[in-house]
């Protein structure tokens, strides 16, 4: 037998408690690395990708050539793989764990959808390509369009929209252009004080007055008051259903026959459509116009703040001013409408091209995947989990609205009240506990909200794991514990930050010392 | 279903946890008459049977690498190293959120620290945003804040203008109080063109809007049109579609924009049949708070090391509601991260090397296709895009040479239709355009005339 | 001689200018403020219009003219230093000054005792 005769310690051994009492050499801390910007690597004249020699020749430029310094340094391959890797460990994601943030529908980003997005029959097409050598993206195009039709009982979708506001800003442009074309000048839009803030926000884009309507002690939209506002200035009404207290507006039926018997139309924000994918269909509720996030619903990345993908659909009373461009059925196959005839009362382009066709395959990619069974499976999933963490929470923390709730529950800061911890404090001790904090004052008509989306992708024993560290936290916070809070995060790459140095002096670059 | 980890058994324990008997319990709010409705779709599918439905669906289109590519007109195919995907992949960047978290998401926050310094520099501006949806929608974007900060409501787009980007400023300025002007395009005379939008600027403008290089491919110095366009107080927007030429051009920032707009599709982002891409905006420091979009910040933590947040966020919806200076939410992060990956690769050197491949092979095709008998070329000044007049109808001839493999460019006609551009060919050339390929298009072009 | 308005204004009168600012209870309740945006020179308005904003991190609060008049200067310290509104509100932070169209409008102003009283019952 030969024998290793290197032995060597493999217990730890007693540090008397200095463990973290020193400065590192490097300024690391173990797998804490300190990053530089690439703009500190001091690498201006260098390159990391191999460029093809062409040699000298005559620009025909008309003398404009770039004759000052750029700027941009470049970096060897294997360094930026580091940089930026270095810098993604700083991330929380949710492939690294939950990701409760309510409104914002942080589910599992399939990889499939990654996979089919990269095909090169999808990936690598431009789009202005003849169109005999695209069929199969516009029947795509067609596919994910016929899907969202069904599952949200509307006759028209607009794909093009880059994002939810745009998304927001397609409906209500439908909704003016169809006032106008019926000689009908409006004035007013109504939005609930809970409305996400991008409404109001596109409604003066369209050079609308926003009004607001109350909410109800139950949390949903006061019909009563509604009425009370509806006469014929009022042009639309955005209503978030399910709200953005979780809710489902139990009268949406009465405040869409509301609307439209004002001659008004009915707007809804489809941010939390997810709930109910396969269990309602807005058509069928009245709906006039919605849009769907694909980054939330149907599982397109979030990407760290983007590209989202905001897809419209539209009741028959909408469906004519549709922006270009919108994918056409031929003889020949399918074609491209991509200019407005002097008869097309479409309301015009949205976007340069047509849309995110990347968001559009990885959605397709995950409604197939889950078909109308799984589809409504994650729904009533993603409902059940977060009435779980409500029953298994309401005795600790104060709900707002009493139950049930639908894909997120909504908690206020009233357990709070006299522990010295804010909702603030709270959110960022979640931070130590591995988890990425709740959605905090949103939505603004309850104090200190926390409104936690748990989502479908969670199992039983990570939401029970959830409860029991936020229950730990509450008995923490009323057992007098302020510290655990104010300082919080303790564990994350870095402390708290200060937004409001930030703000009074920006620097919004890198600039060299002097 | 593989995504769902719930089982039956779990579903049943968390029931009797909230104290109800079925999961339509919990869905009671829904009017009865509306649940659960009968939805007529395919039922789930196994991961390798979606493969193969969508991969069929892929190969019905021509792809751009499979064949001589010369498409261009405001989205390029450039090479993007195999790095660039690969760190968008991490799902540390990929499963992250907009980084309102600062301390969990420093990775996304110095990213978009580096690419906003990175679309400064390229732009030759003071300050850029982290990013707006697309080329054309920053640019409807610049239009109004052109507003906001002159307080004047007319802008003039200049014929040259990709249509599109012009279409899309109309759309954005409908219904708010801009009154938009739109000039002629004059793909065989850019100097008249210029001229004519220089004589149009007055008193009252409160932007022009200038792309460069053109969508027919010309470059031009603009800084005429900032003098003038300064000496009546009005803003000179400078839209750029192919980023790329900012390694051999001069910077809009040098020929005097005010506020630059661009799409940054072309470094680190595929074709993607359109989207998703991504939106550049960059303008001066002292327009900074009249900017539309995110802007990242930076600041320190509590322990005083540096560190980055999103900042001036009393501009946006989420704060200032309908007085927001825009409705946009996201930005186009993960296109922006791997913008900011593809120049660390490039940095200054690698771009302006990709840059001169870009006009060597621009300058091949020209001359390939002059020798042509019947094609004319309207470009004297050019990045590696230009404009051929062809003895017959465009669109025709692109269709013909798509039988034959060869994806030829965009008929000027698909951009402007009815504009008696028929006979116009818009063709780029990239640096992943090889010799053969070239020679493909000149004998197929040939062919196809004869 | 100092005035106070319901929306937390101080106005204080010399002649026929006043200087204007938002007072210690106002700059308490916007926390940290960033930015403090100022009317132009020359500037004029009525009683009750918008003629500022002024930013914290998390919000942005319009300022409501107290009383009507032309501005005749504006404090450009606070550009380089919204700070001192916080640290000064009644002094250095003042935001800018006006000449007054309406003198009468004075006397629908609080004065100090009211406004203390006004706040208490807030």
């Amino acid at each position: 037998m030969s024998m290793n005769t290197q032995g060597r310690p493999t217990a730890a051994v007693e540090t008397d408690g200095q463990s973290t009492a020193f400065e590192s050499f490097s300024g690391h801390r173990g797998l804490r690395l300190a990053e530089p910007l690439i703009f500190e690597m001091d690498r201006e004249d260098t390159t990391g990708v191999d460029v093809e020699e062409v040699g000298d020749f005559d620009l025909e430029i008309a003398g404009l050539g770039r004759d000052s310094k750029i700027g941009c340094p470049g970096l060897p391959e294997p360094d930026v793989v580091r940089h930026y890797t270095r810098l993604s460990r700083k991330n929380y994601g949710i492939d690294m764990g939950p990701f409760p943030l309510g409104s914002c529908t942080m589910k599992h980003n399939p990889r499939l959808n990654e996979k089919m997005a990269r095909l090169p029959g999808f990936g690598d097409i431009h789009p202005l390509q003849p169109i005999s050598t695209v069929q199969g993206a516009l029947e795509l195009m067609e596919t994910l369009s016929h899907w969202i039709l069904e599952l949200t009982g509307t006759p028209a979708v607009a794909l093009s929209p880059k994002a939810g506001a745009h998304g927001e800003l397609c409906g209500v442009m439908a909704i003016r252009a169809a006032l106008e074309a019926r000689g009908d000048a409006r004035e007013v839009i109504l939005c609930p004080e809970s409305a996400h803030g991008t409404n109001p926000a596109t409604a003066a884009f369209c050079g609308y007055k926003v009004k607001s309507i109350p909410a109800k002690d139950n949390g949903r939209v006061d019909i009563e008051a509604l009425k009370q506002s509806l006469d014929d200035t009022v042009a639309a009404v955005m209503v978030t259903n399910p709200n953005t207290c979780g809710l489902f507006e139990d009268e949406v039926r009465e405040i869409a026959d509301a609307v439209h018997a004002a001659g008004a139309f009915f707007y809804c924000d489809g941010a939390n459509f997810n709930a109910i994918v396969g269990k309602a269909r807005p058509g069928d509720l009245g709906v006039d116009a919605m849009h769907l996030n694909l980054h939330k619903t149907f599982s397109t990345p979030h990407g760290g703040g983007g590209p989202g993908s905001g897809p419209v659909v539209f009741s028959d009373a909408l469906k004519d001013y549709v922006p270009l461009p919108y994918v056409v059925k031929t003889a020949d196959g399918l074609t491209l409408k991509e200019h407005a005839d002097d008869k097309d009362p479409s309301m015009g382009r949205l976007v340069a091209f047509h849309g995110q066709m990347g968001m559009y395959v990885r959605a397709l990619s995950y409604m197939m995947s889950h078909g109308s069974d799984g589809l409504k499976q994650a729904s009533e999933d993603a409902v059940l989990s977060a009435n779980y963490i409500l029953a298994s929470l309401q005795d600790v923390m104060t709900a707002s609205y009493e139950g049930p709730c639908m894909h997120e529950a909504l908690f206020d800061d009233r357990f709070l009240k006299d522990t010295g911890v804010t909702t603030l404090d709270f959110a960022k001790a979640m931070i130590d506990e591995g988890y990425h904090p709740m959605t905090m004052y949103f939505p603004l008509v309850v104090h200190g909200a926390m409104l936690i989306e748990p989502t479908e992708s969670e199992s039983k024993n990570n939401l029970d794991q959830f409860i029991r560290s936020m229950r730990g936290l509450v008995e923490e916070a009323k057992s007098g514990n302020v510290a655990r809070f104010s300082g919080a995060p303790y564990f994350a790459p870095m402390g708290r930050l200060d937004e409001t140095q930030a703000a009074r002096k920006p620097v919004l670059k890198y600039e060299a010392a002097e | 279903m593989r995504y769902l980890p719930l089982t039956g058994d779990d579903r049943s324990e968390m029931l009797k946890k909230i104290g109800v008997s079925s999961i339509d319990d919990l869905f009671k709010d829904v009017p009865a008459a509306d649940l659960n409705p009968e939805i007529d779709l395919p039922r789930h599918m196994s991961e390798m049977a979606v493969e193969r439905a969508l991969s069929k669906m892929a190969a019905r289109n021509t792809a751009a690498g499979s064949v001589p590519f010369f498409v261009g007109a405001g989205a390029y195919k450039h090479h993007v190293p195999a790095t660039v995907d690969h760190i968008i992949q991490r799902g540390e960047f990929l499963t992250a959120y907009t980084p309102y978290q600062p301390e969990i998401a420093q990775g996304t926050l110095q990213a978009i620290f580096e690419f906003q310094t990175q679309v400064a520099a390229l732009t030759g501006m003071d300050v850029a945003n982290a990013s707006m949806y697309d080329g054309s929608t920053a640019c409807g974007e610049a239009v109004l804040m052109a507003r906001r900060v002159t307080r004047k409501k007319k802008a003039i787009l200049c014929g040259s203008l990709h249509a599109h980007y012009a279409r899309v400023v109309e759309t954005m300025t409908q219904y708010t109080e801009d009154v938009v002007v739109t000039q002629q395009a004059q793909p065989a005379n850019p100097q008249a063109e210029l001229d004519a939008l220089i004589d149009a600027i007055d008193d009252e403008t409160s932007c022009v809007v200038v792309q460069n290089p053109g969508v027919f491919g010309h470059v031009l110095d603009l800084t005429p049109v900032a003098e003038k366009a300064h000496a009546h107080k009005a803003l000179l927007i400078v839209a750029v579609t192919e980023v790329m030429s900012l390694g051999m051009i001069k910077s809009p920032g040098e020929m005097g924009a005010d506020i630059v707009v661009g799409e940054g599709q072309s470094i680190g982002n595929g074709l993607m049949f359109g989207g998703p891409y991504l939106g550049l905006f960059a303008t001066n420091q002292k327009y900074v708070r009249q900017m539309p979009g995110r802007l990242c910040g930076e600041t320190v933590d509590s322990n005083g090391d540096r560190g980055f947040v999103l900042t001036l966020s009393t501009r946006e919806q989420h704060i200032r509601r309908e007085k927001a200076t825009s409705n946009i939410c996201t930005n186009s992060g993960l296109c922006a991260l791997a913008f900011t990956v593809h120049m660390s690769l490039l940095g200054e050197k690698g771009l302006r090397q990709v840059a001169r491949v870009n006009h060597k092979r621009a300058q091949d095709v020209k001359l390939a296709l002059s020798a042509i008998s019947g094609v004319e070329v309207l470009n004297s000044a050019y990045f590696n895009e230009i404009t051929v007049r062809l003895p017959g109808n465009a669109a025709d001839i692109v269709e013909k040479l798509a039988d034959k493999d060869i994806l030829a460019g965009v008929p000027a006609s698909r951009l402007y239709p009815g504009a008696g551009m028929d006979d116009l060919l818009i063709i780029a050339a990239t640096e992943t355009v090889l010799e053969d390929d070239i020679a493909a298009l000149a004998t197929g072009l040939k062919e196809v005339l004869s | 001689m100092i005035k106070y308005s319901e929306d937390h204004e101080w106005v204080s009168v010399d002649g026929d200018t006043a200087t204007i600012g938002i007072t210690d209870y106002a700059q308490n309740a916007l926390g940290d403020i960033v930015f403090v945006e100022l009317p132009e020179v020359g500037a004029t308005f009525a009683k009750g219009d918008e003629v500022s904003v002024v930013e914290s991190v998390k919000a942005a609060s319009e300022v409501y003219a107290a009383v009507s008049g032309e501005v005749t200067e504006i404090n450009e310290a606070l550009e380089g230093e919204p700070a001192l509104v916080n640290s000064a509100p009644t002094t250095d932070g003042w935001f800018f000054k006006v000449k007054l169209s309406d003198a009468g409008e004075l006397d629908d102003l609080m004065g100090e005792d009211a406004y203390k009283s006004f706040i208490e019952g807030l």
